[in-house]
């Protein structure tokens, strides 16, 4: 019985581009331009049923040299099923941008705002891209792994 | 006859209100937004990020053991919840299965500390709409709770409890008996809550039909939890997807069917009394752990027993127990091995070994110190816990080494912050004053 | 700290009672963020009741209130909103550090958080703790008491 991230290649062989399976969470890596196309998929399609988005986030790989820099990974959920599914977008520094999925999941909104705040990843769609977690007179993006762990940016008060 | 006068046509235009970041009914710190006209809410903006402390990043400055400090102060009502989820994470990253005895007073503690979220969400909400005497019971109840937690991790709120592997020491004597006094007392006071609150009127007008969201926009928000559960979806972590001993006990999951505020607090108050159930079969449930021999003879506290050794004074000092302190009570060796996993390379050697002889000291070192510490294998997992909020998820990346390579915890209650512009709108603008109650945000949680 | 040496008898009197007044009906403005907050409402709560020292009432406006008890971690987006709210307060006016991260940032020493808010506005009294115990906020509270009867009144 072939789990669900072997049926995601089966369905889609060129765009998915690895397939792990760590500890029983059932992962693929897709390509950047098949992400709306697969994520209207596994919402419609009865198999896979995935009607909740859990989580959507991101990971930098500056230290141990990934290339491309940053990771996106969503985590999808079935209520009806009782399956879950992570898919990860991978995106070159320069180029960080990723397809909004507001118009599929309203809660992509404000996830998507905090990856942008967080890391500095675009998100192509989306309605109104500003920061949720810091200030806007913050210049930076804290969870980079370059940016230093106390640095400090007061809007009043001293500076240490 | 007086001809009735031209009313002039008055040129309206709607108000802006900024309700927060500082203000009496917003538990914790958001700003609400709201364009008003005469009182109705057109439409409303919802900003956050008033209590950011950064723990993603925290996370990544340390071990993996001095970030569980950090996950209590996510949530902090409910924190053994937080502490659970974040151990519990990392055991999958190993591929580690604790001993049972450790699982089960993980699920008491848990538990325990779903029943103090829920007082505190209930009786803070019912003293926005006037009923201050419904607090004072809530929170006398707490107190009953917090004393007993006290007893067992020797805090009240910020307690630090689990470990990778177990749980700090074991439980002391006579807690059976405290905890089912403390339940029979919170019993007395939900009883007399409801008799107070559920049939009043004015509460049953203020609650029922306001704040109603539809099952289709839940699902669509990701929301989860005692929200969720109130639209009609039957969907509980513990029952889904049960982790640690939940698929031993039977309890009940409280589901609702128009999903205002009046079958929220309906879901909550029934929720506390299955976890009261779930705590009282736990306790009848729970095995004992593995005894070890005492070793009788000569006792000197530990201490002492260093210094003379420095001395060179080691005649009769080998083979002697060491006294340790009495806060490290539930930590000595003979219940060491019920409440913590024997592997080594995970969890810290009873402290009497550390103290008299050099393997035990050798293990204590390779695990605090800079450089070395525990290693999960290369690789990702994601585990969701349910919080008293909803779906509480840790996703942990570790590359090999000692620090945590990324840490990410999916709050709750972010998502049902993002869908509450759907619940106020059209209604009134007192009516966002119990409706922001029942959505219970914690800002440590939503902010991290 | 008596600062009354230098008047008379009938005037350090006055003194005297006016703070004796000033103390024992502190109006209190709870400015609650993070975790600090639960046991600031368990202080104030039946069980270690705040009320017997004629504290107990909170007053939601800064305009009415003399004692500001700063509650929680404040960040670097929340710090101007505590700024504005201790400059609409009215003289005399006390502020009370309440909690470890508002006395010195705690452990939360990164890009976000305020190292302690008397970089900010002045403090009258620090409540350390993570958090602290009830029974430490009420001796706070007495430190407080004694303070503002030993000052020198304006009125």
């Amino acid at each position: 019985m072939p789990k669900l991230h072997e049926k995601l290649k089966e369905r889609w062989p060129e765009d998915v581009v690895e397939l792990h399976d760590f500890r029983g969470d059932e992962t693929a890596v897709i390509k950047r331009e098949s992400l709306l196309r697969i994520a209207d998929f596994i919402k419609r399609d009865s198999q896979f049923d995935l009607n909740v988005l859990i989580d959507l986030t991101a990971v930098d790989g500056l230290p141990l040299k990934w290339k491309p820099r940053f990771e996106v990974v969503y985590h999808f959920y079935s209520t009806a099923k009782n399956h879950r599914l992570r898919l990860k977008v991978r995106v070159e520094q320069e180029d960080a941008v990723v397809a909004s999925l507001t118009g599929i999941w309203p809660v992509a909104n404000w996830f998507e705002r905090e990856v942008w705040d967080m890391f500095g990843i675009r998100f192509e769609g989306h309605p109104d891209l500003k920061r949720i977690l810091m200030y806007e007179e913050f210049s930076g993006h804290p969870l980079r792994k370059d940016y230093p762990y106390n640095k400090r940016q007061p809007l009043i008060g001293p500076k240490n | 006859m007086t001809t009735t006068p031209e009313i002039k046509k008055t040129r309206t235009e709607s108000m802006l209100i900024n309700v927060g970041p500082s203000h009496p009914a917003m538990h914790g710190i958001v700003r609400i937004i709201a364009e008003l006209d005469g009182e109705k809410i057109v439409s409303s903006d919802v900003e956050i990020g008033y209590l950011h402390r950064a723990f993603e990043k925290s996370a990544e400055q340390g071990g993996y053991l001095q970030v569980i400090p950090y996950t209590d102060r996510l949530n902090y009502v409910s924190p053994l919840i937080n502490n659970v989820g974040y151990c519990l994470a990392i055991e999958k990253l190993f591929g580690l299965e604790i001993t049972e005895r450790a699982k089960y007073i993980r699920v008491i503690m848990s538990e325990i500390s779903r029943v103090t979220d829920h007082l505190t969400c209930v009786g803070a909400s019912a003293m926005e709409l006037g009923a201050f005497t419904v607090f004072l019971y809530m929170i006398k109840a707490r107190e009953f709770l917090y004393e007993l937690i006290e007893e067992v991790t020797g805090a009240r709120l910020t307690i630090s409890y689990t470990r990778v592997g177990g749980v700090k020491g074991d439980l002391p004597k006579g807690f059976a008996d405290k905890c089912r006094n403390a339940i029979l007392e919170t019993r007395k006071i939900l009883k007399e809550v409801d008799e107070l609150l559920t049939c009043n009127r004015i509460f049953v007008d203020r609650m029922k039909d306001v704040g109603v969201i539809s099952k289709e926009d839940a699902l669509a928000y990701g929301i989860t939890g005692p929200f969720l559960r109130s639209t009609g979806v039957d969907y509980d972590v513990r029952r889904a997807s049960p982790y640690l001993v939940y698929n031993r006990f039977d309890f009940e999951v409280p589901v609702g069917e128009h999903g205002d505020n009046y079958d929220r607090y309906l879901c909550r108050m029934e929720e506390m009394e299955q976890s009261m159930r779930i705590v009282e079969q736990a306790l009848r449930d729970m095995p004992e752990g593995p005894v070890l021999l005492d070793t009788e003879g000569n006792v000197i506290p530990a201490a002492e027993m260093a210094d003379q050794g420095k001395l060179g004074r080691i005649e009769g000092l080998p083979g002697q127990t060491a006294a340790v302190d009495p806060t490290l009570e539930g930590a000595h060796k003979e219940n060491y091995a019920s409440v913590e996993t024997d592997n080594k390379r995970i969890a810290l050697p009873p402290k009497e070994d550390t103290y008299t002889n050099i393997e035990g000291l050798m293990n204590h070192f390779k695990m605090i110190m800079m450089g070395h510490g525990i290693r999960p294998p290369k690789g990702e997992a994601y585990f969701p816990v349910e919080g008293a909020n909803g779906e509480l998820g840790f996703y942990v990346v570790s590359d090999g080494t000692d620090k945590p390579y990324r840490v990410r915890v999916r709050p709750p209650c972010f998502v049902i912050m993002a869908a509450l512009p759907l619940m106020i709108n059209g209604g009134m603008f007192a009516d966002i004053v119990p409706t922001f109650g029942s959505v219970n945000m914690i800002g440590g949680e939503m902010d991290r | 700290m008596k600062g009354n040496e230098s008047t008379g008898f009938f005037t350090s009197t006055i003194n005297d009672m006016i703070g004796w007044a000033r103390k024992y009906s502190i109006f209190q403005y709870p400015f609650v963020t993070a975790c600090c907050g639960m046991e600031y409402m368990a202080t104030a709560c039946s069980h270690y009741d705040v009320d017997r020292f004629g504290a107990g009432l909170p007053r939601f406006s800064p305009r009415q209130s003399d004692v500001l008890f700063v509650v929680g971690t404040i960040s670097h987006k929340l710090a101007p909103v505590l700024k504005q709210i201790y400059d609409q307060m009215t003289d005399p006016k006390w502020v009370v550090a309440f909690g470890v991260c508002t006395c010195t940032g705690g452990f939360y020493d990164n890009y976000a958080t305020v190292m302690g808010i008397d970089t900010i506005i002045p403090v009258d009294v620090y409540i350390p703790g993570c958090p602290p115990r009830p029974e430490n906020v009420l001796d706070g509270l007495i430190k407080l008491q004694e303070k503002i009867q030993n000052q020198k009144q304006e009125y």
